[in-house]
């Protein structure tokens, strides 16, 4: 299992920048995903470390060695395609052992080995038959056994399951997952969908406008965002964010609401605001607790169960909506009066100029 | 809790429907429908046949059938015409016929022959014409689909440098219409060395079918998800062994649609032939129309030559039919 470096890689297409100068060390056994909105470089990305993309510049070093200009085929990857990619004259056998013939493996070994992996996701039952006829779910087991077959030292995915039903979806992303655990291969993953990234990935690349905007674990992306675009990215929905101004440890929100800041924040608020004091406060729907004498009050928009909780959208004024995680009994009629309040250890303040997460050195 | 037992599902019993039961297809107007429509295409068939089998009646009729008014649609079929297409004959007197009629060790093409009171003395030229016209037309269809598959590959998977000015350029070899260039043509070859070559003409028809074929299989390489090659390459292959195995499999429509085009257009040729070929290199379709024979026009050995001048191309067609038929469809690759 190998390494992957990236140094200053960059991709310019004509002017515009695909990828800027990205650094990124990705560990052997390690499952990173890319994560990003459609055109944000995350593919580009991908397809410079497996070779099918040349570098504008920049290089890229497999265990230590550069292969920046080697040719896809000796970098010893496996590239999974979103649409898979199956050959349809070959049958999904004869697609399983493409890979191994251009080793010019063995025949018996590739027998083997085909047969190894297709017990490993239980497709043995579909060898025979050309991909045209299989079900997405098995396109998919077959395009991710021709890339298993070779026992790569990486494999790239490029949303892999994006073309599959969302039924599908879930479990074979457990699938994939798992073969992960068991393979223990390096394994870059892109996609768009943050739900797959927090649930498959070691770490998360949050990328957008060809530049990452944090590299961390799912739950540091999720509870210390580094940015107002990550902010909103990750989470469905996202973070609530609300614009305010901050003066004596109180922030001033929308509908003339006041949000005492907790104490362990207010050096840093004091510290690296603007001098007008605006400030962009942020947290999740599930860190708020809804009580008679909260200290910020709203209306409610509307509600909507989502059978193990409900879902408040509730409304500070006629601009700012917060979303709002409550327990399933909790139901108010349109237009009640709510208060609530944001835990204290959940809130996180972002500037508004740069937009980035404020640090209070805690964490 | 209990040990739960698991009974095994009944299997769901699901009818068996060996008919379409599509709305569209049941109830006597949408099958008295189809019927109508078969019963129109098979008319629209027959009229189109007619000349077919007009020919290939007449290829099989003696002459006098062949040209009497009105005509005989019902007549004793003769090998006449094709035996005069291949042979050359002399006429002889009566005496001679005689003589000739008591020989037993006359072939039966001898014996076509002295019912017309005439004596084989030879071999006919069309032989020849069809041998000249199966190498011309199959090296320069052979040889255009390959350049073009490689072209229209090059072309649709690089960035080549002013590609689209290329690709105009390749189309407008076809833009002047054929009879414009034979006279600057014909003084080329002459001057070359190239007049009635096997050579000349290959390269004339190559060069008139490469940039349609360019254009077609462009088309068609087009289609081909690059993801296909692009799988192929990380899975340790060179770029080569990825179009062998990988895209030449899957333009296979394209390959039997343009060698089909091809060879229809160099077998059937007719202007340039008749103009830069005279002996040697002569092809079948400017000789066909010039058969005479001692008292006028042959019609049944025209009709002869044109029917076995069908065949190779009917032939390939036919061979090629399951490739042309299949479409472009990809199975594997689904696309959004």
């Amino acid at each position: 299992m190998a390494t992957i470096e990236l140094k200053q890689v960059e991709k310019k297409f004509g002017e515009s920048f695909a990828v800027k100068p990205l650094d990124m060390t990705i560990n052997s056994g390690e499952f990173i995903v890319l994560l990003g909105p459609s055109g944000c470089g995350k593919t580009t990305t991908l397809r410079m470390i497996s070779g099918l993309e040349a570098v504008t510049s920049g290089s890229i070093l497999f265990d230590g060695k550069d292969v920046t200009w080697l040719h896809p085929s000796a970098r010893d990857i496996a590239f999974v395609f979103q649409f898979f990619a199956l050959y349809s004259h070959l049958s999904a056998r004869e697609n399983i052992a493409f890979p191994l013939q251009a080793q010019s493996v063995g025949r018996d070994e590739i027998k083997k080995r085909v047969k190894e992996v297709a017990q490993m996701l239980k497709i043995e039952h579909v060898l025979d038959a050309r991909p045209g006829s299989l079900s997405g779910g098995d396109q998919q087991r077959v395009a991710l056994a021709r890339a298993l077959v070779r026992r790569p030292a990486a494999f790239l995915m490029d949303e892999p399951l994006g073309a599959l039903d969302a039924e599908f979806r879930e479990s074979m992303r457990a699938e994939i997952k798992r073969l992960h655990i068991d393979q223990n291969a390096t394994s870059v993953y892109v996609t768009h969908d943050q739900v797959e990234a927090m649930a498959m990935g070691d770490r998360i690349v949050v990328m957008s406008n060809a530049e990452v905007q944090q590299a961390a674990t799912p739950t540091e992306v999720y509870n210390n965002p580094a940015n107002l675009f990550v902010a909103r990215f990750i989470g469905s929905p996202g973070m609530n964010l609300l614009g305010g101004t901050y003066a004596d440890g109180v922030v001033r929100l929308p509908g003339d609401n006041r949000y005492t800041v907790p104490e362990s924040w207010r050096g840093a608020l004091g510290s690296s605001l603007p001098a007008d004091g605006r400030v962009v406060v942020g947290f999740r729907p599930e860190s708020v607790s809804v009580h008679a004498a909260g200290e910020i009050h709203s209306t409610t928009f509307a509600n909507d169960l989502h059978g193990g909780y409900t879902m408040l959208h509730l409304q500070l004024d006629r601009d700012h909506i917060v979303h709002v995680r409550a327990g399933r009994e909790m139901r108010h009629q349109i237009n009640d009066t709510v208060h609530f309040d944001i835990k204290p250890d959940s809130v996180r303040f972002f500037h508004p100029e740069t937009e980035k997460a404020l640090q209070n050195g805690r964490g | 809790m209990a040990t739960e037992t698991t009974t095994p599902k009944p299997a769901l019993r699901v009818p068996v429907v060996n008919y379409s039961t599509r709305v569209d297809k049941v109830g006597w107007q949408p099958q008295a429908a189809n019927v109508t429509r078969a019963i129109i295409a098979v008319i629209i068939a027959l009229v189109m046949l007619i000349p077919v089998v007009w020919m290939g009646m007449t290829a099989f009729k003696p002459l006098r059938d062949a040209v009497t008014v009105p005509p005989k649609v019902f007549f004793t079929p003769s090998m006449e015409g094709f035996v005069n297409l291949f042979t050359q004959r002399r006429q002889v007197s009566d005496a001679e016929v005689e003589a000739l009629r008591q020989r037993t060790d006359l072939g039966f093409a001898d014996q076509v022959a002295l019912a017309q009171q005439q004596v084989i003395i030879g071999q006919s030229e069309f032989t020849r014409q069809i041998i000249n016209s199966l190498i011309i037309a199959g090296t320069s269809t052979v040889i255009s689909v390959v350049f073009a598959v490689l072209a229209a590959y090059a072309f649709s998977r690089f960035d080549i440098p002013g590609k689209d000015d290329l690709l105009f350029f390749i189309l407008s070899q076809r833009m002047l219409p054929a009879v414009v260039v034979t006279i600057p043509i014909f003084l080329m070859y002459r001057q070359l060395g190239l007049y009635d070559t096997h050579l000349g003409m290959i390269l004339l028809y190559t060069s008139f079918n490469l940039s349609f074929a360019v254009w077609l299989l462009k088309g068609f390489i087009d289609e081909i998800p690059k993801e296909y090659e692009e799988a192929a390459l990380v899975d340790g292959y060179t770029r080569l062994q990825a179009f062998r195995k990988v895209v030449l499999p899957q333009s296979i429509t394209g390959i039997a649609a343009t060698t089909v085009f091809s060879l229809i257009f160099s077998w059937n040729e007719y202007a340039f032939a008749l103009i830069l070929t005279s002996d040697r290199a002569k092809t079948a379709p400017p000789s066909i129309p010039l058969i005479l024979g001692s008292g006028g026009i042959e019609w049944s050995t025209i009709a002869a030559a044109s029917l076995l001048f069908l065949i190779p191309v009917v032939i390939v067609t036919f061979v090629l039919r399951k490739h042309l038929l299949r479409g472009v469809t990809f199975g594997a690759i689904r696309k959004g």
